[in-house]
């Protein structure tokens, strides 16, 4: 840790100026943006495939993109949320972290495992059908792709996380955070378990599969980022523990009360009772309520401090996730929760449309926040508010991330609308039905703005990096301290 | 602080948040029991992998008001009549074959995956086969060597992906069973390959 008075130049990179747990996330945060860059790159390449078919077909199918496309965006927000919490421990628990070079050790190993995981994905790309497959090079479902031997990794480098935070706070303090924070974190890796297994019934497996991806991404990884949330904005302006915190507990209530039995849109069509779209469609109907709840607790806040905050790119990504977690989450997941209307969208673009604006909305956006409250604290605790030099460049970023996002959301969204329509409802979902559809100008169409949006919020990520890459390297001023933020 | 409504306090919303979520596992714990009775291969909604040696179809129900897979006459998979044994091996080294040459970062099975090309569900039911009667041996040539044929206006098509014969012959039983699966309706309004004799 940093003693006071050691604080080096302000404006230069220096670990020192970090405390322990925080030098560990720069770490994480670093393969987190490395790896964000690698998911971009292949997303494009899929989205090129689309356009013309024979692009690197039989070297880099779009089955090969596509899979790395998304499982390095599972990677790399895993990486940021390990990031984040090891970034915000030391403040909360009070003392320094547990374990800490345990912590460094699974680092190395985490980050080694996942670069040997995406050699074989990309060199070696499939085996043949027998369980030795599964276990060494690719286990063939969706977004946990990763063989056996990877999931094993996984869950031995995760428990030791676990064992710091767990740890962390239990010998210095639980605030409220921490102690959602925790039981968040059991649940979370709790549930990958539920995916480790083998069976030929496809139903048993997705039934399984879908406890470890919705119970991640609709339910565990959203409570994580309300605890990332409260955090931040208690970092940037200032609120009072006691308010994020009953915040955080009303939208826990609500989250796990609406995502936990919202699992049931996942169980419509894979062979489970009908008794789940009456289940699922009433609890997934519910779950843009506590999205609802984010939105009006942080811009209240903001709104409370007069916009006086201390960091304000980390500032505008919240408010960006809080309004792209209720869209992208909330709105664009009812638009196609109800069984009514999932029998024609589920399967089509329209879950793409919906997939990408809930990952970057809901999580994206707060991990990025984070990028920007390390980065500030890095260069030694400097200004990052109004007049900041070389301002243009963060704000370029945001809007360039967030109008290529939109603009592929809705590109995709219009061919899903044409899909549903052609391929489902008229065509009745045969092969030549599926082909018709995707022939169709209609979604042509949407796959070249999808591209050229993709392209817009590539040039977002470059500037993002060259933004992070000098933010504040030319600020001699110190932030604002937190008692000179309005009160409320 | 003392002016705090009880229904805004901390330890109010605390005790909510454990008791909600820790409610609603303990259902989600109850229904997933009940689904896995339902669900079981053998059970009325997942049949047995002994089903490949039936004729499986996808017939309008008029109580539900949707097609629902109709188990029909005995019609052996590549005309040998397996044990129950026997087909669990089969479709489950189909299975592994699925998993193994990642066709769900293309495809999708019961609607999940990727969506580059057609949904599997009902892939055995699916008229572009021509009929019945050439259709296992159409999908196993398909499955081995399936570059060289573009079959649709767009130029998209699958890779060679290293699949054996009897590789593909475990997909194909692997896709026959999971077209006996009752999806609740899904696909929608499907038009299955005619297998009237």
């Amino acid at each position: 840790m940093a003693a006071p008075g050691t604080v080096a130049k302000l404006g230069k990179l220096d670990l020192a100026n970090l405390n322990g747990g925080q030098k560990l996330a720069v770490k994480y945060f670093t393969v987190a943006l490395i790896l964000f860059g690698a998911q971009i790159l292949f997303g494009l390449l899929a989205g090129i495939q689309y356009l013309k078919p024979d692009f690197l077909f039989g070297v880099m199918d779009f089955s090969v993109n596509r899979m790395v496309h998304i499982n390095a965006m599972v990677v790399w927000l895993l990486f940021g949320f390990i990031g984040s919490v090891y970034w915000l421990l030391e403040d909360e628990a009070g003392i320094p972290v547990v374990g800490l070079g345990l912590g460094n050790v699974i680092f190395w190993i985490f980050t080694l495992a996942v670069a040997v995981v995406v050699v074989v994905y990309l060199l070696i790309q499939v085996g043949p059908g027998n369980h030795s497959t599964r276990w060494l090079i690719i286990e063939g479902r969706e977004y946990i792709e990763a063989p056996r031997w990877a999931d094993i990794g996984i869950v031995v480098c995760v428990l030791a996380f676990f064992y710091n935070v767990a740890a962390t706070f239990t010998k210095g303090r639980y605030t409220g955070v921490g102690g959602v924070l925790v039981l968040d974190l059991i649940a979370l890796f709790g549930l990958y378990l539920a995916g480790m297994f083998y069976t030929p019934n496809i139903s048993i497996d997705q039934y399984w599969w879908w406890w470890v991806i919705h119970l991640w991404v609709e339910a565990t990884w959203e409570v994580l980022v309300g605890c990332l949330m409260a955090y931040g904005l208690m970092q940037t302006l200032g609120v009072r523990r006691k308010i994020v915190e009953t915040w955080l507990y009303i939208e826990v209530a609500l989250m796990f009360g609406s995502g936990i039995l919202g699992l049931g849109h996942h169980y419509f069509w894979i062979g489970t009772p009908e008794y789940w779209f009456t289940i699922g469609g009433f609890f997934s109907a519910l779950e843009p309520i506590p999205l609802v709840a984010m939105v009006v607790h942080s811009v209240f806040d903001a709104g409370a401090h007069k916009m006086k905050n201390t960091n304000h790119p980390a500032l505008g990504w919240i408010i960006v996730h809080a309004f792209g977690n209720f869209f992208g989450a909330g709105v664009w997941g009812f638009m196609h929760t109800l069984p009514q209307i999932n029998l024609y969208t589920h399967g089509t673009q329209w879950t793409a449309s919906h997939g990408h604006l809930a990952f970057f909305g809901a999580y994206v956006t707060i991990v990025i926040a984070f990028f920007y409250l390390g980065l500030q604290k890095w260069r030694g605790n400097v200004w990052m508010s109004g007049g900041l030099i070389g301002a243009w460049k963060w704000k370029w970023a945001m809007v360039l991330l967030n109008v290529g996002m939109i603009g592929m959301v809705m590109a995709m969204l219009i061919s899903g609308y044409e899909q549903s329509q052609i391929e489902r409802a008229i065509e009745g979902s045969t092969w030549s039905g599926y082909f018709i559809a995707q022939s169709h100008p209609w979604f042509v169409q949407g796959n070249w703005w999808r591209q050229v949006f993709g392209c817009v919020f590539a040039t977002g990520f470059v500037l993002l990096v060259w933004d992070l890459l000098t933010i504040g390297r030319d600020e001699k001023r110190p932030a604002i301290a937190h008692g000179e933020l309005a009160t409320a | 602080m003392s002016d705090i409504q009880w229904w805004s306090s901390e330890s109010f919303w605390r005790k909510t948040a454990i008791w909600v979520t820790a409610g609603s596992f303990v259902v989600l714990i109850f229904l997933t029991l009940h689904s896995m009775s339902e669900i079981w291969a053998g059970s009325k909604r997942v049949p047995a992998y002994s089903v490949i040696n039936h004729r499986i179809d996808y017939v309008f129900d008029e109580k539900r008001n949707f097609q629902v897979p109709v188990i029909g006459v005995e019609e052996p998979l590549f005309g040998k009549k397996l044990t129950e044994e026997e087909a669990e091996a089969l479709v489950s080294r189909g299975k592994l074959t699925v998993q193994a040459k990642n066709c769900m970062n293309c495809h999708t099975l019961l609607g999940n995956g990727a969506y580059y090309a057609p949904d599997l569900t009902k892939s055995w039911l699916d008229p572009w086969w021509g009929s019945k009667e050439v259709r296992e041996q159409q999908m196993v040539e398909f499955l081995m060597s399936p570059q060289d044929r573009v079959h649709n206006g767009l130029g998209r098509r699958m890779p060679n992906l290293g699949i054996t014969e009897e590789e593909a012959r475990a997909t194909v039983a692997f896709l026959k069973w999971m077209a006996s699966i009752d999806t609740n309706g899904f696909p929608y309004n499907f038009k299955p390959i005619k297998q009237e004799n």
